[in-house]
């Protein structure tokens, strides 16, 4: 009984935790409008900063959670709803999530760097000492942790139920235009608002590395770590505080008798995989209990400058002349090794990772869905590359297709009755939870498995040369098959179910199908796409599709433009050459890329003005007259593009 | 000696400013304009009905009396002071009450939420705010800690233009006020714009149902194709309307 008693109150203190991780969430998407998918990053800056304050300089500890809670964050907030956010306004759906993940990525680059991984991050508590409750010992700065939570809770809804400020921050989401005509700023607004969850956010990540005390703090881990409130403002809907206090207390006592009750009964590894999966399985049980989205046959029509389609004829001969180039390439790469990499090997990735590219031009570029799990489904197919008939066969191949087609049904499925942000988050819990659940474990990969090159009848492909023509090969008969579906019946439905889930509804066509069709199509050109990549160098590892390069690629696809052969294929050469040769900078670059992309759609493939590109406050957008005409939703015009529906 | 007669001076009579003018001002979505060199005069404490048939530029016209829309030519005057580099949120401080269509209000605010936000405007207090609507729409009263996009389309205008009641505007614009509404809830709207207009504020209606808004109105014009093609007493334009609209 004891037992029990301490571990229902350990699990309040871990609930309390993630109960201030996701009421940022929810203060951010409720002032904003944005599920901040950079919240755990920026909680980890915070974290590191109190570190480097604290344990590096010496600050008095409550001197640091000032200079942190109440400078640093907040000038941090305000900055990235001034330079980035601002210019969202009107944008469709993704670019929120992009721009966010790009955030994401562009922080924990810059930890990596600032605060280098191979160091112990230690720290102690605010308020040192404990005492016992009924023969349990309990930490002062535990009861802190509860303290904060519930106070934060009390706090919030004060704030937004019951003054005119936070009302304010809530009309913002809802109707900016119209705030602005009552005579509130609609920009101030939001400027708070984002202040608010960036300080929310630094406070979580404090308090939630100070529960590290054991292990230290680890710049993955405490990015992560904020994703435990994911599922807590998932079940609350991401507006409503105080069912989002609940969820996560309940999660945090759930989480804490799985690991002390159900899990000893397990083998050691799975236990540890479990344990590092667990969070992802609650946000994702949390967003198959989510009621279906209501269709909406109205919303906000934003513009997405759509690239010309080339004809049949104009696929095949720009594929030829590419295969040309490629048999150029072949002859010029030979032999040519750079700081020890043979480029032909390096061309090959190119061409195995555009593949996945070309998965994400059909998902998100045509049909509108944000996938976070692509990388997942190439290591799939990787890993049954080399454990299928020995390794290197075409059956591989085909076991990697056909199996995570079904896989990718199957995450398909309970999810595709979501909306774009939650479908996303639920690829983001599926990425993450089979590569820790799955990729890490030592059983999988382990050091790396081998993979032949491929042997066809007749054929050997071991050398090179003949391997990086191979894939080439591969690239181009992939890139005509997504140009062929976007061509056909089958692709104008991709097109006009993103444009339009319920006009395509109510015209009687089947979304569930044509999204459950798309998605497992993807992810086996994906699987396909891993199988390849395996046969380049021989082996493959766990490190070869984590889930922050997964993010990272899409970034990076996202970043040259998400609708287009060109740029799978030009966001294949810019990661493998990044990953190569500068991989510190690999999140920088494409943070910075999506960042700087801002709202064009389009990326910079699709780019006709500097001022589209530039975030800077002073050049000025082109629609409605250079004013704030996009506010009312109404600077937003067609021009030779499509109209679709965002938010 | 004759003397010649003194001559006696004209007497002009004073006329107020008009408290609201727009001179020549052109607007434009990217590269495609849709005003192209609007001038309109709305006398203080006039109901000013703006007519014409869809996509004539009414709305647009108020997007930029409203801020919302920076012209790229021409200059809006309220009062005496030009305002056509005023933020939204300026204009409405400074008395500009815009009631946009169909969205003037937030649907997922509560009533007495929406109420709250109206005390932007400076100066009021909510409880005032909220005892002024329920005073004039007692059938809010009852629905205040519901949301207001839950509420009937009447009710939704209703508090919609609540706040033009409770902010003491200078200049007060509707757009499509009686768009989809049921003709008694019109007709009580409309009679709360008569007593605002008796009370001194001046009124710009845009409206497509012409017999409605004339019936307020003690001017009019009519807009076609991002110009006013003619202005005049409503008699006047409610002849001219027929024919505008049969051809248009």
């Amino acid at each position: 009984m004891t037992s029990f008693l301490q571990y229902t109150i350990f699990g309040i203190i871990l609930g309390a935790g993630f109960a201030i991780a996701a009421t940022g969430l929810v203060v951010t998407y409720t002032t904003a409008g944005v599920f901040n998918f950079a919240h755990g990053a920026v909680g980890m800056i915070a974290a590191f900063s109190y570190w480097e304050l604290v344990a590096n300089h010496h600050v008095p500890a409550v001197l640091a959670l000032v200079i942190i809670l109440l400078v640093g964050a907040p000038i941090a907030g305000a900055l990235v709803e001034r330079v980035l956010m601002r210019r969202l306004h009107g944008a469709t759906a993704e670019r929120p999530i992009m721009v966010t993940l790009g955030l994401l990525v562009i922080l924990t680059g810059v930890a990596t760097i600032v605060w280098s991984p191979k160091s112990q991050y230690q720290l102690n508590p605010i308020v040192s000492g404990s005492f016992r409750l009924v023969s349990i010992n309990l930490q002062y700065q535990q009861v802190l942790t509860i303290g904060i939570a519930v106070a934060l809770v009390i706090g919030l809804r004060f704030l937004f139920s019951s003054t005119r400020t936070g009302v304010g921050l809530r009309a913002v989401v809802d109707d900016p235009a119209l705030l602005a005509m009552s005579g509130a700023s609609p920009d101030a607004m939001s400027q708070y608002g984002w202040i608010l969850g960036f300080v929310m956010a630094a406070l979580a990540g404090v308090l939630l590395a100070l529960t590290q005390e054991q292990t230290g703090i680890s710049i993955v881990a405490m990015t992560l770590l904020v994703v435990n409130g994911y599922a807590a403002a998932i079940v609350g809907r991401l507006k409503n505080i105080s069912v989002t206090f609940i969820a996560a207390i309940v999660i945090g006592l759930l989480e804490d008798y799985i690991i002390y009750y159900a899990l000893p009964h397990l083998s050691q590894s799975l236990n540890s995989d479990i344990t590092l999966a667990l969070p992802m399985v609650f946000l994702f049980i949390a967003l198959v209990m989510l009621p279906s989205v209501r269709l909406r046959a109205v919303g906000r029509l934003s513009t997405v400058r759509v690239p010309r389609m080339p004809s049949g004829k104009e696929s095949v001969l720009g594929g030829a002349a590419f295969l040309v180039l490629a048999v150029i390439a072949s002859v010029v790469l030979s032999s040519v090794v750079v700081r020890g990499t043979n480029l032909l090997n390096l061309g090959g990735e190119v061409m195995a990772l555009g593949i996945v590219g070309l998965s994400l031009v059909l998902l998100t570029g045509y049909s509108g869905q944000v996938s976070l799990c692509q990388f997942s489904f190439m290591g799939i197919g990787a890993f049954l590359m080399g454990k299928v008939a020995g390794g290197g066969s075409l059956l591989g191949l085909l076991a990697a297709a056909l199996v995570c087609a079904v896989l990718g049904a199957l995450v398909a499925l309970p999810t595709l009755r979501l909306r774009a942000l939650y479908f996303a988050l639920a690829t983001f819990a599926f990425a993450d939870a089979v590569d820790q659940g799955f990729f890490q474990d030592s059983r999988v990969f382990g050091g790396g498995i081998n993979v032949g090159r491929i042997i066809l009848p007749g054929l050997s492909f071991g050398g090179d040369r003949s391997e990086f023509l191979l894939l080439s090969v591969f690239f181009v008969l992939v890139a005509l098959l997504v140009l062929t579906i976007r061509r056909s019946l089958f692709g104008r439905r991709l097109v006009a179910m993103s444009d339009s889930p319920a006009a395509y509804a109510t015209v009687g066509l089947n979304l569930a199908a044509t999204k459950v069709a798309v998605f497992a199509i993807a992810a086996a050109m994906a699987g396909v796409a891993g199988g390849l990549y395996a046969t380049v160098n021989g082996t493959v590892g766990s490190a070869d599709f984590g889930f922050f390069s997964g993010i990272i690629f899409v970034l990076f696809v996202t970043v040259w433009s998400i609708r287009t052969v060109s740029g799978a294929f030009l966001a294949a050469v810019t990661y493998v050459v990044l990953t190569t040769f500068w991989s510190t900078g690999l999140g920088l670059v494409a943070g910075a890329g999506i960042i700087l992309i801002g709202r064009a759609a389009s990326g910079i493939l699709g780019i006709d003005r500097l001022s589209t590109l530039l975030p800077l406050p002073w050049v000025r957008r082109g629609s409605a007259a250079g004013g704030s005409g996009t506010l009312a939703g109404i600077g937003t015009t067609s021009i030779g593009g499509e109209a679709r529906v965002a938010g | 000696m004759t003397v010649a007669p003194v001559p006696v001076p004209e007497v002009i009579p004073a006329t107020p400013p008009p408290a609201l003018a727009i001179r020549g001002v052109r607007a434009s979505y990217g590269r495609i304009e849709v005003l192209h060199g609007v001038d309109l005069t709305v006398p203080a404490g006039s109901v000013f009905a703006l007519l014409g048939p869809n996509g004539a530029g009414k709305s647009t016209l108020l997007s930029v009396i409203s801020g919302q829309m920076r012209p790229t030519a021409g200059e809006v005057v309220i009062g005496d002071k030009p305002v056509g580099k005023l933020s939204t949120e300026k204009l409405a401080r400074t008395g500009l009450c815009s009631i946009p269509e169909g969205r003037g209000i937030f649907p997922n605010l509560t009533v007495r939420e929406n109420l709250r936000i109206w005390t932007y405007r400076g100066g009021l207090s909510v409880k005032a705010v909220e005892e002024q609507t329920y005073a004039t729409f007692p059938r809010l009263a009852g629905r205040r800690g519901q949301l207001a996009g839950t509420m009937s389309g009447g009710e939704q205008q209703m508090l919609a233009i609540s706040r033009a009641l409770v902010t003491d505007p200078k200049v007060l614009l509707l757009d499509e006020l009686s768009m989809g509404l049921a003709p008694l809830i019109v007709s009580e709207l409309y009679e709360l714009v008569e007593t605002l207009a008796a009370q001194g504020k001046t009124v710009l209606l845009v409206e497509q149902f012409v017999t409605t808004a004339l019936l307020v109105a003690t001017g009019a014009a009519i807009m076609v194709h991002g110009k006013i093609q003619q202005q005049g007493t409503p008699s006047d334009m409610a002849t001219a309307a027929h024919s505008v609209y049969l051809s248009s």
